[in-house]
């Protein structure tokens, strides 16, 4: 097992350093990029030196000269003494914008999950326990609905009933307007108010493909032979259900649902920017299209470490979860 | 067989009364035969859903590749209505004030005007400054004539002339008229021509042509371009005379025009606004019969664009997943096939491609391609061309792991002992073996590239004005007010991108359903 999880890991290495590669080369073909709008705005100052003048010396400064293969290698050597550099659109250092934003992601992200999570898979069990009835076909439609649903129009209509018919919540943002007078006990409150659309918005949007997949493991569950053998014994169907099948559905699922942890790292691109909830997704999305290499460099590579740490996380816990798969 | 069409002739002439269906228990025709393409038809179509699912998808072809030739509306054609604007137009003053009339601007200069009207405050009819001395002669409680040394120099007066014609008036003339209005007479002669006044204090010369008028209402254009004709102006001052708030004129242009007065106590003047009929584009107009879905920020017809921005998305998703399915059958079927180092080599590629962020590599793509200003039908062709070349490396692990266990089969032993060629193995004998799965795959791979390229349009960052797709037609909606108050802006598109990719995706499932004869339905 520890020989496995070694080779993998190493595996992962290789992986890691031709997706930096990749990113960063991306990142350099960039037609504008941020440098170049820099020194245009520095030049525009009064008694400026000239356009050329500082776009020299920016783009030594911003290590950007050179090619892209050994700026590629600066980097990575940079990164590998933990030092990520400054972001260009924040101007703070990147660990310190990183680590002022994952952690609101990370509440964000776990919060939906658990909701995913209770809401999916007795929903997915259901299904698949009463195959073809009206329910599963409901069910079945309202997990393909949600895996259809396109965030930003869900998010819009979302808007359009809680915030603009409602006026439940706020459009946007993260804390309100008297935020500052509020006690430390209000400002968690009113944090917690504008984070209830977002988490309505990811958890919608990610149930359904947990759901379909309950029900899909289930379904083979439950066609299995021990469990004709646990109906020929005489067991309730109940106890056949959430004794018998229901254990074995949870190994896929654990192995799903440990194999999503990283990722919960990586916040949500999309819903954060549409609500303005300034965590990691928000943070990133800003600093890619003004052109902030360090940050987004820095943001793609832990997204593509999360990834491989989940894979991982999977392949483990499918061995641990699993005597069957231990033994081959 | 022979024995069989016998029988088949002896039960046709041993019973010929009965019916058709009625054969021997070894006819074949007793079984209904079916390919196993026609199975998976006929599971297909079993799937209530399912074929829903296909009945939308087949209508949104409809309506996106058939519509936009049945509108009667273009891509980007637009859409204009004649709104009101009203502008600021002239502002009007009754005159409370004396206003100087300069015949001499050197001897009659603007610190000397002072001192007159402090002398007919005072009424002193004379006055000195700077040395010089003046004298006032009064016409009327609201006119003096300013002389110096005994030439006339000026006069003061709360009635102006002024001209009819965008000609000015000689100093000899404005006096000349003053006088005559003041004294109320009806002729007066000046410059060395006989003019006629009447009561209005309207002037006009020995042809009957109007020249100029006196008056206390002080009319001024706000832009300079505008002159006023002196009917219009007449309009004006009835207007403000009768307390009226608007009138309608139509000028010697026969354009017609709403007048609109109001009174602005502070300045003790009239503010007149213009109201003209001006074409403008019809925007965020509602839902009409012209105009099913309304228009647009643009003035386009929203049908219309839904149903070329439907073409759009449509197309991009399908050319984004062939593209993905070719690179993907290709190296995973070379893959899964060889084995070795090359499926270790093919499979670590697949590992990277697998690592990258796709939303953040393309949302870089999209500010690149912004910043470089490409142009829209070039983003079109990028896009589609990132969107599947990002997404290829899933493809090449369903055909990888299908082709591995294939290839240990029988059939595969048999065609290697048949001694046919590999390529010809692989994408002959494999390949259209993995394809069940392939199809369910790019059936569902679709809904989601349909996502994708939605969200990008959103943002800003994919298909671009003047090109629609359902993505770029809800952008609008980042803007609160649209959100708010335009329904028809936002809601079809979010609902037709909803019920294709919903299709897509149901679709899909039935097929998955349909191809795996394990299914007992």
């Amino acid at each position: 097992m520890r020989k496995y999880i070694i080779k993998r890991l190493l595996q992962s290495v290789v992986i890691l350093f031709f997706v930096a590669f990749i990113i960063y080369a991306l990142m350099r073909c960039l037609p504008t990029s941020y440098v170049e709008a820099m020194a245009r705005q520095k030049s525009m100052q009064p008694g400026s030196k000239s356009y050329e003048e500082w776009m020299e010396q920016l783009t030594v400064m911003y290590n950007m000269d050179g090619s892209i293969i050994s700026g590629y290698f600066r980097w990575l050597g940079s990164m590998l003494r933990g030092d990520f550099g400054d972001s260009w659109k924040w101007t703070v250092p990147v660990l310190q914008k990183f680590n002022d934003t994952v952690w609101l992601s990370f509440v964000m992200g776990f919060i939906s999950f658990f909701f995913e999570i209770i809401i999916a898979i007795p929903l997915g069990i259901i299904a698949a326990t009463k195959q073809y009835s009206k329910t599963d076909y409901t069910i079945s439609v309202v997990a393909l609905a949600g895996i259809s649903l396109p965030t930003f129009f869900f998010a819009s209509l979302l808007k359009l009933l809680f915030s603009v018919k409602l006026g439940w919540f706020d459009l946007y943002g993260l804390v309100g307007r008297n935020y500052d007078q509020l006690s430390t006990f209000g400002q968690l409150l009113d944090k917690g108010n504008h984070l209830v659309m977002p988490i309505i918005t990811l958890v919608v949007i990610s149930m359904g493909g947990l759901m379909r997949y309950t029900r899909t493991n289930m379904l083979e569950v439950l066609n299995a032979d021990y469990i004709r053998t646990a109906r020929a014994k005489g067991l309730s169907e109940r106890k056949v259900i959430y004794h018998h099948a229901f254990r074995n559905t949870l190994i896929p699922i654990v192995t799903i649902i440990g194999g999503t942890l990283p990722s919960l790292f990586s916040g949500a691109l999309i819903t954060e920017t549409l609500f303005g909830i300034p965590g990691i997704g928000y943070a990133s999305y800003h600093s890619m299209i003004s052109g902030d290499i360090p940050f987004s460099m820095f943001f793609m590579v832990f997204t593509a470490i999360l990834t491989l740490l989940g894979n991982l996380i999977a392949d483990v816990l499918y061995a641990v979860v699993d005597p069957r798969v231990r033994r081959a | 067989m022979e024995d069989m069409k016998d029988m088949k002739d002896m039960v046709e002439e041993k019973e010929p009364s009965l019916e058709q269906e009625e054969y021997s228990l070894s006819d074949d025709r007793r079984v209904k035969v079916l390919s196993p393409g026609q199975l998976v038809a006929k599971r297909f179509f079993r799937n209530r859903l399912a074929v829903t699912g296909m009945v939308i998808l087949l209508a949104m072809f409809i309506f996106s590749f058939v519509g936009g030739l049945l509108s009667p509306y273009g891509e980007d054609e637009k859409f204009y209505r004649t709104d009101i604007q009203a502008k600021d137009f002239a502002g009007i003053l009754h005159n409370e004030e004396f206003r100087y009339t300069v015949a001499d601007q050197d001897l009659f200069k603007s610190s000397v005007h002072a001192q007159a009207l402090k002398a007919i405050i005072q009424k002193k009819d004379k006055f000195e400054y700077n040395g010089i001395n003046y004298e006032l002669e009064k016409l009327s409680d609201d006119a003096y004539v300013v002389l110096s040394g005994g030439k006339i120099i000026g006069f003061a007066s709360k009635e102006l002339v002024n001209s009819s014609t965008q000609d000015t008036l000689s100093f000899d003339f404005s006096l000349a008229a003053l006088k005559a209005k003041i004294a109320g007479e009806k002729t007066f002669t000046a410059d060395g021509k006989e003019f006629n006044i009447d009561e209005d204090g309207i002037i006009t010369d020995g042809a009957g042509t109007e020249v100029a008028y006196v008056s206390q209402y002080i009319v001024r254009a706000v832009m300079s371009d505008i002159f006023f004709s002196r009917e219009l102006k007449n309009q004006l001052i009835d207007a403000v005379e009768a307390g009226q708030d608007s009138f309608e004129y139509t000028d010697e242009n026969g354009v017609t025009a709403d007048y609109k007065l109001s009174y602005d106590a502070a300045t003790k003047a009239w503010d007149v606004k213009q109201e003209i009929d001006t074409k403008v584009f019809d925007t965020y107009s509602a839902p009409s019969k012209a105009h099913w879905l309304g228009t647009d920020r643009n003035g386009m017809d929203m049908m219309t664009r839904l149903m070329y921005g439907g073409r759009i998305s449509l197309i991009i998703g399908f050319i984004a997943v062939f593209i993905e399915t070719i690179i993907g059958v290709i190296l995973g079927g070379i893959a899964g096939y060889f084995g070795g180092w090359v499926d270790g080599l093919i499979m670590r590629i697949v590992d990277v491609f697998y690592c990258i962020p796709g939303m953040p590599f393309i949302i870089i793509v999209g500010a690149a391609m912004d910043a470089a200003n490409t142009p829209s039908l070039t983003r079109i062709i990028y896009l589609m061309l990132i969107l599947g070349v990002l997404g290829w490396a899933g493809v090449a692990r369903l055909v990888r792991g299908q082709i591995l266990s294939l290839r240990e089969q029988e059939f595969m032993t048999a065609t290697e002992a048949c001694g046919i060629a590999p390529s010809r193995r692989i994408f002959r004998h494999l390949i259209p073996n993995v394809m069940p799965q392939l199809i369910v795959y790019m059936t569902m791979g679709l809904g989601s590239m349909i996502i994708t390229e939605a969200t990008l349009s959103f943002l800003g960052l994919g298909v671009r004005f003047p090109f629609a797709s359902w993505g770029n037609i809800i952008n609008d909606v980042n803007d609160t007010f649209v959100l708010t108050n335009y329904w028809f802006i936002w809601i079809p598109a979010g609902v037709l991108l909803l019920t294709t990719v919903l299709a897509f995706n149901i679709v899909g499932d039935g097929l998955r359903d349909a191809f795996d004869p394990k299914m007992k339905r």
